[in-house]
């Protein structure tokens, strides 16, 4: 790989020549903000958040979209820059519902943030804001395109990343906002409920339904992978009260920052009421919770009695496709080599 | 062949055609026929004049009679006096070209004496439905001579030695462009040609396609060759629907004689061509967009670099020059990169054509040499300024450019010149304004404009544009205070530094420029709480 050397805010460094001045700055442990950035989508240039000052040129420079250069000078935090970032600010301000004191992406949302970083107390104008019916056809999340900056993010990682292009940007200019096609509704549409355009939404404008009310600094981060499926996608539970009630999708190497339906909403079954945390085994017409040591004892033993009664070919196995190769691996293992059969399947055939 | 003794050149331009010449094409067909005069005189419906405020408009050759407002009554008059008993009929001319009596001909009028027709050349001249009138002309004579006498790269290098600049508003070299395509690396190169004319006002590029089409077929095939391209795009407006189908007439027709197809002239070039059709939003005339918009997705500009020079359309090398930058090129490959530069400046070397409108006698289409000044067009050419008022500002470049007071009437008309007086040349559109024009209500207008058209991508021009229509309007409906003056202009400069694409960036010059020579009447706005003209507000432009 070829290297340029480009100094950034008067310091030297040498970055591979394919890089943008925002990796370069990046490596260089420099925070410069973005609002429509996304490492894994299409430089999108929109939200104008990350420009810098580039030696030479006369207008500022979306840092994202611009790739480096030998020899290029670059100002990540002068004046100039900082008061075309404040402006923005202002300017999404004003066409943004002042309510982050009952907000639920208060704590996350990147709009409250940068306002805070850049001391943007309130907007300095006046005028029309926007007032859109929020949708809320989906089981699963609200779009509320009074929230919206027009990032863009949503939109480009249904159509780049999902490849479902259930939505869009309709109408122009002030009125340009994100939904279906013929404003159908998300529940119409194709949307197959993925949430990764919740997941990626900087401020509070696609937000999934929760059940609980829960303040984001209230809970506490685990790494976990999805359960649901042998890809396995990795994710961040949202714990409150040894209670889960979210989850955010990490980058894992199996599944790039995004989830499926299930694993993106569906973790309600984890607290459920109804659910089995321990073994059952009827006794006496009844179900009786057990020891794991019990259970397993029991089964070995009926195995074991079934087998010498009737022999290896009379057992069939039948496994997840929840489980990952490794465990459906052992599965079949089991059954072959330890009961004796060859009768093990999988439900992802049927 | 027939020989005709005499021929009527109808005007089918838009504005003609609006005023009903398609019918007095039909009258002037019946009644030759009836007199039996039809081997004698033929009828050629051309593209437009210029002179649209005069139409319909008809000329007759050989004595070149300028009839306007010409009604279908007068049909019969023109050919029983002028057509059978060779006696012009003196009340149908248009007014300059009857002085004291003195019939002039067109050639002779005020209003054509200034100008210089190069990318104009063929309109109002030809049938452009026919493409042997376009041949007899020396049409697709260029590309001959570019396919059996020259390189791809002399054709290039003729073009970039003419000094040809780019008319759809930028002034790039388009020698210079064709250059970096020809470079870029792909297997696939295309050749676009923007046709999303967009700004209020203006009809150039839809004159130049409605009159003379050929050109610019003939053009991109020159620039196929030049670039190693074999497949053209015409990117137009869908409520242009005589030019689109002019233009598909022309294709087939260039199709039909193998200009356009496999194996040109004999060669091993191949060149072959389509329309896609705009819906109307002026942002695609952005060429990034306008590329997304081919593509099938929402026309959305976006950050450039890549140029489409090297990812373009489809992410292939794309050469994309507007209208009249083409309608020039097949001139030049025949009459060389010095005759070019022999009218115009040094920097900005031929013709540009203009979309004369607003406060102005002669509103129509002009094309003057370059460096003529503001001055000549306004008062020769375009006739100077109606009902006796007085000039108060000219808004070049659109609702991207600025307006021009009466102290920049000097200037020559160029690329540079108009931008270092705080405007720009934009595509063409040239709007006056005379004393009874209210300036902020004009910013109002233009800017009105952008907040309508702005794609919504990023919020300096999505919202900043909306927010400063804002405080415009509420300073012309007399509630502005002071402090929004600078707040305007604040904002203004913020929009102009931070939007992605042109059309953010130029949305607040119409502002800046009113309130920069004008101050006094936003201040007028302000301190009077009302407008100090009678209040007309000029939708109607
Ligand atoms: C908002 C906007 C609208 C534009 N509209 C047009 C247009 O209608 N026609 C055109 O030729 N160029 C238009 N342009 C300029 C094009 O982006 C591009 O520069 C031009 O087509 C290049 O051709 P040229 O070099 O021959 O001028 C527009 C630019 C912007 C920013
Ligand atoms: S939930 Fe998934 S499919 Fe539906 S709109 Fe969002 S990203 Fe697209
Ligand atoms: S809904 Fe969210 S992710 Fe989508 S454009 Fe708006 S702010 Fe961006
Ligand atoms: S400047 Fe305006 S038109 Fe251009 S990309 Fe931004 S919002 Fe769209």
């Amino acid at each position: 790989m070829d290297t340029v050397i480009i100094k950034i805010n008067d310091e030297r460094v040498e970055v591979p020549n394919d890089f943008t001045i925002l990796q370069a700055a990046k490596k260089m442990g420099i925070d410069i903000p973005t609002l429509c950035y996304d490492e894994r989508l299409e430089s999108h240039a929109a939200c104008r958040m990350c420009v810098v000052e580039v030696e030479g040129a006369r207008n500022l420079q979306t840092s994202c979209s611009l790739k480096v250069a030998d020899g290029m000078e670059i100002k990540t935090h002068s004046e100039r820059v900082i008061q075309a970032r404040k402006d923005i600010l202002d300017l999404l301000w004003a066409n943004h519902p002042n309510d982050c004191l009952t907000c639920e992406k208060s704590g996350e949302c990147k709009l409250q943030e940068y306002c805070y970083k850049y001391d943007v107390k309130e907007t300095t104008f006046e005028g029309k804001r926007k007032n859109y019916e929020i949708d809320d056809s989906s089981p699963f999340f609200y779009n509320n395109q009074n929230k919206c900056i027009n990032c863009g993010k949503c939109v480009r990682v249904c159509s780049e990343l999902q490849h479902t292009n259930a939505i869009g940007f309709s109408e122009r200019g002030f009125n340009t906002h994100v939904s279906t096609p013929f404003e159908i509704g998300i529940d119409n549409s194709v949307c197959v409920s993925c949430g990764n355009c919740v997941s990626v939404c900087p401020v509070g404008a696609l937000m999934p339904k929760s059940k609980e009310k829960f303040r984001l600094w209230e809970t506490k981060k685990v790494r976990t992978t999805c359960s649901y499926c042998g890809v396995g996608c990795q994710m961040d539970l949202l714990v409150k009260d040894n209670k889960v009630v979210g989850v955010q999708p990490a980058n894992g190497p199996s599944n790039n920052g995004l989830l499926c339906v299930k694993g993106k909403f569906g973790f309600n079954f984890i607290n459920h009421p109804d659910r089995l945390n321990k073994p059952l085994i009827k006794k006496d017409g009844q179900f009786v919770e057990s020891s794991w040591e019990e259970a397993y004892g029991l089964i070995v033993e009926k195995v074991n009695n079934i087998k010498s009664e009737k022999g290896s070919e009379v057992f069939a196995g039948f496994t997840s496709a929840r489980c990952t190769n490794e465990e459906n691996y052992l599965f079949q293992k089991l059954f072959r080599a330890g009961i004796g059969t060859n009768s093990v399947d999988h439900c992802a055939r049927l | 062949m027939n020989i005709y003794r005499s021929h009527v050149l109808i005007c089918g331009g838009t504005g003609c055609t609006s005023s009903k010449s398609d019918k007095l094409q039909e009258k002037f067909e019946k009644l030759l026929v009836e007199k039996e005069l039809d081997k004698e005189v033929k009828v050629v419906r051309t593209g437009c004049f210029g002179l649209c405020e005069a139409g319909p408009i008809i000329i007759v050759y050989p004595e070149g009679s300028f009839y306007s407002q010409v009604k279908i009554d007068d049909v019969e008059e023109i050919i029983e006096e002028h057509l059978l008993k060779g006696r012009i009929v003196k009340r149908l001319l248009f007014k300059d070209a009857i002085v004291e009596d003195i019939v002039k001909s067109v050639d002779e009028v005020d209003f054509y004496k200034k100008q210089k027709r190069i990318a104009l050349k063929n309109c109002g001249v030809i049938n452009p439905e026919d493409i042997d009138e376009y041949i007899a002309l020396d049409g697709y004579l260029a590309l001959g001579k570019a396919l059996t006498e020259m390189t791809p790269e002399e054709v290039i290098e003729t073009v970039k030695d003419s000094g040809l600049r780019g008319r759809g508003g930028g002034g790039f070299p388009t020698g210079l462009k064709w250059g970096f395509t020809a470079k870029a690396e792909g297997n696939q190169k295309y050749v676009l040609c923007n046709a999303d004319e967009g700004d209020p006002g203006a009809f150039m590029d839809r004159s130049i396609l409605e009159g003379d089409p050929h050109s610019v077929i003939e053009a991109m095939a020159l620039a196929g060759y030049a670039i190693g391209s074999n497949q053209g795009y015409v990117y137009i407006r869908a409520e242009y629907p005589i030019a689109v189908e002019r233009l598909q007439i022309a294709i087939n027709q260039a199709r039909e004689k193998g200009l356009l197809g496999k194996n040109i002239f004999g060669s091993d070039f191949d060149f072959d061509m389509e329309i896609r059709l705009g819906a109307g939003a002026f942002v695609c005339g952005e060429e990034t967009a306008l590329i997304a918009s081919i593509e099938g997705e929402r026309g959305m500009p976006r950050n450039k670099p890549p140029y489409p020079a090297n990812k373009g359309l489809w992410q292939k090398p794309t050469l994309i020059n507007n209208v009249e930058t083409y309608a020039n090129v097949a001139q030049i490959i025949l009459h060389g990169a010095d005759w070019f530069k022999e009218m115009g400046t040094e920097k900005s070397p031929g013709t540009k054509v203009f979309a004369l409108g607003g406060k102005i006698n002669n509103t129509g289409l002009i094309e003057i040499p370059m460096g003529t000044t503001l001055r000549e067009v306004i008062y020769e050419v375009g006739g100077g300024i109606p009902n006796g008022k007085k000039f108060k500002a000219v808004q070049t470049g659109g609702p991207s450019g600025g307006c021009i007071t009466s102290e920049s009437l000097d200037t020559p008309i160029d690329f540079d010149s108009l931008t270092s007086i705080g405007s720009m040349m934009g595509s063409g559109g040239m709007i006056v304004m005379d004393e009874d024009d209210c300036m902020v209500d004009i910013a109002r207008f233009f800017l009105d404009f952008t907040v309508e058209e702005s794609c919504g991508k990023c919020p300096p021009c999505r919202i900043g544009t909306k927010r400063m229509l804002e405080i415009l309007e509420k300073i012309t409906s007399g509630k502005g205070e002071p402090e929004d003056l600078d707040r305007l202009e604040r904002l203004a400069e913020n929009i102009k530094v931070s939007s992605l694409c042109g059309l953010g960036q130029t949305a607040p010059n119409p502002v800046l420029s009113t309130l920069k020579h004008f101050r006094h009447e936003y201040e007028a706005h302000v301190n009077e709480k009302r407008c100090p003209f009678p209040h007309l507000r000029i939708n109607s432009i």
